[in-house]
């Protein structure tokens, strides 16, 4: 069992974990938390070795003065970070309204995809083709070809807002992904619990909608926000579209001071927002996996 | 169990059959494994069926429930055929309940939403009265204090408890059980049997599919053997048990003596 960052967050979990499976009494506390101490201090002792040497190398590199100053510097990044993170907003906007449309439309695909019998034949198709068409284009390509290629037909009425087509774009890039997962957790409900519920009575929606959908969505949860720690940083994709936002920012400020520091000013917005959801999805992960275990009795 | 002698007289109104299934074929791709069943349910009759694992048992429930298609022959429930095509399916299955060996409740509700979810969204009743009546089935079949329970915190013997409430809530004119103690530890058995017992006495209608003779012999208006795909034999209890006729039923028996489940 691993904790914050992977550390052996140590003795003490499995200590709890042998104390569930063996249902017996708690095992002597000071052995446990002297072994606990120990391994932290080898895991920082070696951490400490590990990233200090790999500084000295980088420091003592012949061109790190000139490295330093092209990313690292601190006026310019002074100077940079509160722009980027106005501009991040525009990312967050972005990001937000995008998964929500993902959220729903996925969800419709997926269950499209998932309608048995002959009748439906062409809605499978038509979902399978449109998954397989929007997996298989690099979404940079599709925010192009939309952002440019739609308004660039000039029809009257047709708005030109990128950010509009940045919306449009990664929802369909992003919707054909997350409707196989759900696809995945619909397939992984099993038939047994349809069949109790078309038994009583109920009809192949309602079975969807009330038996099947539900414990579908909650097993991919996890996977669902993995893709949106991916969908969270392809939003810089749609800079290429002319929508100003986080990435576009930096690359302006770039350019006009002959500096790459405002790249890294918004790597570390991203790291910090990144992060925790990366962490809480292995958190959700690692949970479910216990329920599961315990369950599996 | 007197129930068929003395049931009819008060229900002889409907003297069409509660279940008739005649020329029933089914198979699974190339295994063949209904081949012609003819069965008749009369009302408030309770019907065992025995036979060794495989024989189609649970295929025959699955089909007169329509989970499974059937190839060939008529399913007729009170005299409406249920196999006919363009019949409403859902409508035909409020009236027919089924409870599955592995119990399949909704893992994700309270045991009460598990009872309330087909009333509810199937017939349309009111949240209030589909309650009402949930909690007084919960409370004959001794549940009462587990209706805000998820199913995971049940006993086997509580859920399969539960998954006959629910079948019941439908209020269905049938009640199919397939091997419904199958998957539970010996000592919860009994108390699935027990709530089958008291509905029989109620006068319930069942197709049963079991492996408990004991029970069988107990509950059971008519015991069928269900053997390569036919009904082989049939009759009351007493004579199935202790003269039966056919020689396959006889070796069926015997090994379940040897095993001492008789």
């Amino acid at each position: 069992m691993s904790g914050f960052f992977g550390l052996p967050s140590g003795p003490r979990d499995s200590g709890e974990l042998l104390r569930l499976e063996s249902g017996g009494p708690p095992r002597s506390h000071r052995r446990i938390d002297r072994a606990a101490v120990k391994s932290t201090s080898i895991a920082l002792v070696s951490s400490v070795v590990f990233f200090g040497l790999l500084a000295v190398v980088v420091v003592n590199a012949p061109n790190w003065p000139a490295v330093q100053n092209y990313f690292f510097n601190s006026e310019i990044f002074d100077y940079s970070l509160p722009k980027v993170i106005d501009a991040f907003w525009v990312n967050v906007r972005l990001f937000l309204i995008a998964e929500v449309l993902i959220l729903a439309l996925a969800l419709l695909l997926a269950v499209l995809r998932s309608l048995p019998g002959p009748v439906f034949f062409p809605l499978r198709l038509l979902a399978t083709i449109y998954a397989d068409v929007f997996r298989a284009i690099p979404g940079l390509l599709i925010i192009v070809l939309l952002g440019f290629g739609i308004p660039g037909l000039g029809i009257a009425g047709v708005p030109t807002d990128p950010f509009l087509y940045a919306v449009v774009a990664l929802t369909l890039v992003y919707s054909a992904y997350v409707s196989e997962v759900y696809r995945a957790g619909i397939e992984s409900i099993h038939p047994s619990q349809e069949a109790a519920a078309r038994s009583l009575g109920l009809s192949r929606i309602q079975a969807l909608r009330y038996v099947i959908l539900p414990q579908a969505v909650r097993r991919v949860i996890p996977p669902l926000l993995n893709d949106f720690i991916g969908l969270q940083k392809d939003t810089i994709l749609v800079s290429y579209i002319g929508v100003v936002e986080a990435f576009r920012e930096s690359s302006i400020i770039e350019s006009a001071r002959f500096n790459s520091t405002p790249y890294v000013a918004l790597a570390l917005v991203f790291l910090v927002i990144t992060i925790p959801l990366a962490r809480f999805t292995d958190w959700l992960v690692a949970r479910d996996r216990r329920r599961f275990l315990a369950n599996a009795r | 169990m007197s129930g068929l002698a003395e049931a009819r007289p008060e229900s002889s109104a409907s003297a069409r059959p509660a279940l008739e299934i005649a020329g029933l074929w089914k198979s699974f791709g190339q295994l063949t494994v209904l081949r012609g069943v003819d069965l008749t349910v009369a009302e408030h009759e309770v019907v065992c069926l025995i036979g060794s694992s495989g024989c189609g048992k649970s295929t025959l429930l699955r089909c007169v429930n329509l989970l499974e298609p059937i190839d060939a022959g008529r399913i007729l429930v009170e005299g409406e055929e249920i196999t006919a095509p363009g019949v409403d399916v859902n409508r035909m299955r409020r009236r027919i309940g089924i409870v599955f060996q592995s119990f399949n409740l909704f893992p994700h509700m309270s045991v009460l939403r598990n009872v309330t979810l087909a009333p509810q969204k199937a017939t349309g009743k009111s949240r209030a009265r589909a309650e009402a009546d949930a909690t007084e089935l919960l409370e004959r079949f001794g549940l009462a204090d587990k209706r805000n329970e998820y199913p995971d915190r049940l006993s086997g013997g509580q859920q399969q408890r539960v998954a006959i409430v629910r079948a019941l809530a439908m209020a269905p004119d049938l009640l199919l059980l397939d091997e419904i103690t199958s998957a539970l530890d010996p000592e919860l058995v009994a108390e699935v049997l027990n709530a089958i017992r008291e509905l029989a006495r109620g006068g319930m209608t069942m197709v049963i599919a079991t492996h408990e003779m004991g029970f069988a012999r107990d509950v059971a208006s008519r015991v069928c053997f269900l053997d390569g795909g036919v009904i082989l034999e049939q009759g009351a209890p007493a004579d199935m048990f202790s003269h039966p006729r056919e020689a396959r039923t006889q070796q069926f028996l015997e090994r379940i003596i040897a095993a001492g489940r008789l």
